[in-house]
């Protein structure tokens, strides 16, 4: 008896404990807006100061952003999928709809890259003039955290074919779905404000 | 170590944050005409200076909206409410400190 | 092949001065004391399961405390040697490069490095036992953020003895701290001390949001939490809201240095007021930050030691929590000589004036508390007393200081140094001893010497008029913060002299606590009641020390002061609540991770310094292994049976 009333209450605390954690995770995407914040002001503040160098509107081009701005918002909506399928208990869907999220995550990092060295290759780095540190830093940064978002949803792959959907992994998912859609969130605005109003 | 305190125990409202395929879609499609328009309004010049600006900014701020209903459950959460809560707060502080350097430094253009 | 070595040593060591020798000596001396004494006794093993890798927040809380304590020691060192410096006119006693270092670093360790982890250790201490929890939210990332500030603050001391201390303020303002007129590594060791350890503050930060709003023992409404809780939490919104400013200003900087990126630079369209624009919004923030769970301790003691209800509790927490929002409101006022024009100007005078109501409001529910309140006084309290009159003075120079024309004369001056360091000791420090002489006796289980920190509170106080009083009347008389010497014919000496017997009377009362500590070690006087102060709030419902698991029951609370209100009915003779059956407690496994982790980024920050890639790079690559060694640990916690606290808590209960 004793022993059952103790694993009936345990797995009621693991509940309560996953879902204190989804909200520490919550917390902390509010101080990464913090973060971004900070990097988008100033951005705008040095936006102008291109110290003779070249000018937003000289150097996006636009067709490239355009497609890592679909991909991105795709890989959202799959991410999303991602977190039905489990909630159906669908391990494969589940697994497959990560995949293919990780695949555009993947893919979106490859165009950022390919813009970057055409970018250093025409002469714009970081250290030709403030607008661009700040360009680069503003960006990069975005993808940096991409990045990092597929490792980390690689090593949840492998955890879930390991371990299957439990409390925990749900947590995990639920997490860093979350964790997707805020960074397709910062994309927009770094579309709206660096990209569009770059060549406006 | 983990326990219910009084009033948020109403088992996991974060953790199963559920949605459904059809949120999922509108949320997305949504998301795509709010990526769409801007992009029209800068490709094609149909607006300039201040209006511009008011559509772009417009149609972001909508967007981000449009995934926290539709993509990160900000609806379904359980009272109390302390997950909008901090989001308010957050975006409160992250407008001032954004507008506030802005309005600060645009007297402090130093150097070009 | 010798005279490389040579060479190498001599530019990274750091050499030259006297003093210096002797504080590698001492350090020397130091750690070969410690890693003896370690292994004669064979307590490596014990230091390793018991300390360094422990997730229990009573522990972490404790190695905070001592971790802030050496380095309260090493920043007040630094002020002496300043105050040694400007004793007399024309001093040489220190060289303009070295009195540099030295108030810079003073400034980074006084904030960072000690008021912070102090702090911490305080929330550390009561949070969980005072809204009745068995620990934090995140025991794990609470360990970790210990070890982030521990390595951080240890890396940042490196730079005493290796390649040289930074010199640029303790706000580092750029162009000065960029690469062109700082070449050196002290800057570099400035970034990432701040870095790591500010990763770490941030993590906390959410944990105790977490915490205190999650893990309150059933019945405790928000309305029902103890004022010390309510201004952690005030004061970790504003933690988790502007530490990512810090972590980014700071990276910016970096970038600058080492990537030659042009944010603060004056080339290249740089803006290096921006830079101080935005450190500004971190740093405004944070003095609210440290002063506010300050607030918290003093309403706490005033309510136990006036025998009283708290007065005006909700408009004490809408003070706290007002605070904590307008607090990003008023960080231009560090710059009014910018020039930003009067709008600006304007705006940032009226918010950081309206910024002192609620603050006012607060001082005047003390004093209502203490009316008609059966009033003792021992230590707690009396510090409590030493900060009314020390912080009213404090923030009427403030409030003098935010007047935005008025600043044009006050801006730099030692009027300004005097102002923070009066809200900032007589604020934050008096706060943070009040409480910990306040848990003491929960913490560690014995009462301090009454007599001796008496002695300890009066050289402090007046130790402090006698140093910053008269800096007023110097900062009017033109002298300007930073400056290492000056000229007989200024008519500063009598003033400085005064001010440097004031700081040497507060470096004795910092003995006296010391001798206080030890003597109480010696001659214990144990605290066998829990409850040594006829305190109110839950966590002296509890033996002192607490038990690893905290409760072996969790509290059922229906009022404010739970435990008080919980004793008046056993005085009227009502029958104890029945307390429900032991069952088994959930608790987390301690992990060696933590401690590895913040190794590694000592290693990662180490190699950045030197620009060392070879270094840096398994460094970082050690970080990532412990993040991902963590994330595929499923095995991470464990029961205490009933027979094992039933067992724990009789023990307790003889010791009663």
């Amino acid at each position: 008896m004793a022993h059952m009333g103790a694993h009936a209450h345990s797995h009621d605390e693991h509940h309560d404990l996953e879902s204190m954690r989804l909200m520490g995770f919550w917390i902390f995407l509010i101080t990464d807006c913090i973060l971004f914040g900070t990097l988008f002001a100033t951005y705008i503040v040095l936006h102008g100061n291109t110290a003779g160098g070249p000018t937003a509107s000289e150097l996006f081009e636009m067709p490239g952003v355009i497609a890592e701005t679909f991909i991105l918002l795709t890989s959202s909506f799959t991410s999303g999928l991602a977190v039905l399928s489990m909630n159906q208990g669908n391990r494969k869907g589940l697994i497959g709809w990560l995949v293919v999220t990780a695949l555009l995550g993947a893919s979106f990092i490859a165009l950022e890259l390919t813009e970057f060295v055409k970018l250093v290759h025409e002469g714009a780095t970081i250290s030709t003039s403030g607008f661009l540190s700040g360009f680069y830093v503003l960006v990069g940064t975005h993808g940096l955290h991409v990045s990092l978002g597929l490792v980390w949803m690689t090593a949840l792959m492998i955890q879930l074919g390991r371990r299957g959907i439990t409390n925990v992994t749900r947590r995990k998912v639920n997490v860093i779905s979350l964790y997707w859609h805020f960074l397709d969130v910062v994309w927009i605005f770094v579309f709206t404000i660096v990209y569009l109003m770059g060549v406006m | 170590m983990a326990q219910h305190s009084a009033h948020d125990s109403h088992g996991g409202h974060d953790q199963g944050a559920h949605g459904s395929l059809k949120s999922y879609l509108t949320g997305f499609v949504l998301s795509l005409v709010l990526t769409v328009i801007p992009l029209l309004v800068v490709l094609n010049d149909w607006l300039e200076g201040t209006p511009a600006m008011v559509v772009l900014l417009g149609s972001a701020v909508l967007q981000f909206v449009v995934q926290l209903l539709f993509f990160m459950h900000l609806r379904e959460e359980g009272k109390p409410r302390y997950n909008l809560m901090t989001l308010l707060l957050g975006i409160f502080i992250l407008v001032l400190i954004v507008g506030g350097s802005i309005w600060i430094m645009t007297y402090n253009q130093v150097a070009h | 092949m010798l005279d490389q070595i040579k060479e190498f040593a001599s530019g990274f060591f750091v050499t030259g001065d006297p003093l210096i020798y002797g504080a590698d000596v001492a350090i020397a001396m130091t750690m070969i004391a410690v890693v003896s004494v370690l292994t004669y006794f064979k307590k490596w093993t014990w230091l390793w399961r018991e300390w360094l890798t422990t997730v229990d927040h009573k522990r972490i809380g404790i190695m905070y405390v001592i971790a802030s304590l050496l380095m309260l020691f090493r920043g007040g060192v630094d002020a002496l040697l300043m105050r040694l410096q400007l004793a007399v006119p024309n001093n040489d006693f220190l060289t303009p490069e070295h009195y540099n270092a030295i108030f810079t670093t003073h400034g980074v360790i006084m904030i960072l490095f000690m008021a912070m982890p102090l702090m911490f250790g305080l929330f550390n201490l009561v949070v969980p036992l005072q809204i009745g929890a068995r620990d934090v939210a995140f025991p794990f990332l609470n360990s970790l953020s210990f070890w982030l500030f521990f390595f951080g603050a240890m890396l940042f001391n490196v730079s005493f003895v290796i390649g040289g201390s930074p010199d640029a303020g303790w706000l580092s303002y750029p162009p000065l701290s960029g690469k062109a007129f700082s070449p050196g590594v002290g800057q570099d060791f400035y970034i990432w001390g701040i870095q790591i350890s500010g990763i770490g503050s941030l993590a906390t930060g959410i944990n105790f949001v977490v915490t205190i709003l999650k893990m309150r023992a059933p019945g405790m409404k928000l309305f029902k939490m103890p004022m010390f809780t309510w201004s952690v939490l005030s004061s970790s919104l504003t933690i988790l809201l502007a530490f990512p400013i810090l972590t980014v200003t700071i990276a910016l900087l970096f970038i600058d240095r080492y990537f030659g990126a042009h944010f603060f630079t004056l080339d290249g369209g740089g803006n290096p007021m921006m830079y101080i624009n935005l450190i500004w919004m971190w740093g405004h923030p944070e003095v609210y930050i440290v002063v506010l769970p300050a607030f918290g301790i003093f309403s706490e003691i005033v309510a136990t030691f006036s025998r009283k209800r708290l007065f005006g509790y909700a408009s004490m927490v809408f003070a706290l929590m007002s605070i904590a929002v307008f607090s990003f409101t008023t960080w231009a006022h560090h710059f009014f000589t910018m020039g930003s024009g009067a709008d600006v100007n304007a705006f940032f005078a009226i918010t950081t004036m309206a910024i002192a109501i609620p603050t006012g409001v607060k001082v005047f529910n003390w004093l209502f508390t203490m009316y008609r309140g059966r009033i003792s006084f021992p230590t707690p309290m009396m510090w409590t007393m030493g900060f009314i009159p020390c912080f009213i003075v404090g923030g009427m120079t403030g409030v003098m200081l935010s007047v935005a024309p008025a600043d044009f004369q006050f801006h730099n001056s030692y009027f300004l140094i005097a102002h923070f360091h009066q809200v900032l000791i007589g604020g934050v420090a008096f706060g943070y001893f009040a409480g910990l002489y306040y848990w003491w006796p929960k913490v560690f289980g014995f009462k301090l010497n009454e007599k001796i920190g008496k002695w300890a509170f009066w050289l402090w106080n007046i130790g402090f008029y006698v140093c910053f009083m008269p800096q007023y009347a110097l900062g009017l008389m033109g002298m300007t913060r930073r400056m290492s010497t000056y000229g007989w014919d200024r008519g500063w000496w009598e003033l400085n002299l005064t001010s440097t017997i004031g700081g040497f009377l507060m470096g004795i009362g910092f003995l006296f606590q010391v001798w206080q500590i030890l003597h109480s070690i010696k001659f214990m006087e144990k605290d066998t009641t829990g409850d040594p102060w006829d305190a109110r709030t839950l966590e002296w419902s509890i033996p002192s020390p607490a038990p690893h698991y905290n409760f072996a029951t969790i509290p059922v609370v229906d009022s404010k002061d739970a435990w008080w209100e919980e004793k008046q009915r056993l005085v009227q003779g009502e029958a104890p609540k029945p307390k429900p059956p032991l069952e088994p407690i959930h608790m987390p496994k301690n992990s060696g991770i933590p401690f590895i982790m913040g190794f590694c980024w000592f290693v990662a920050g180490f190699g950045l310094v030197f620009d060392w890639l070879w270094m840096a790079i398994p460094g970082l690559l050690g970080v990532a292994g412990c993040m991902l060694a963590h994330s595929f640990n499923y095995n991470t916690d464990y029961y205490i049976p009933v027979d094992e606290i039933k067992a724990t808590e009789a023990a307790a209960r003889r010791s009663v």
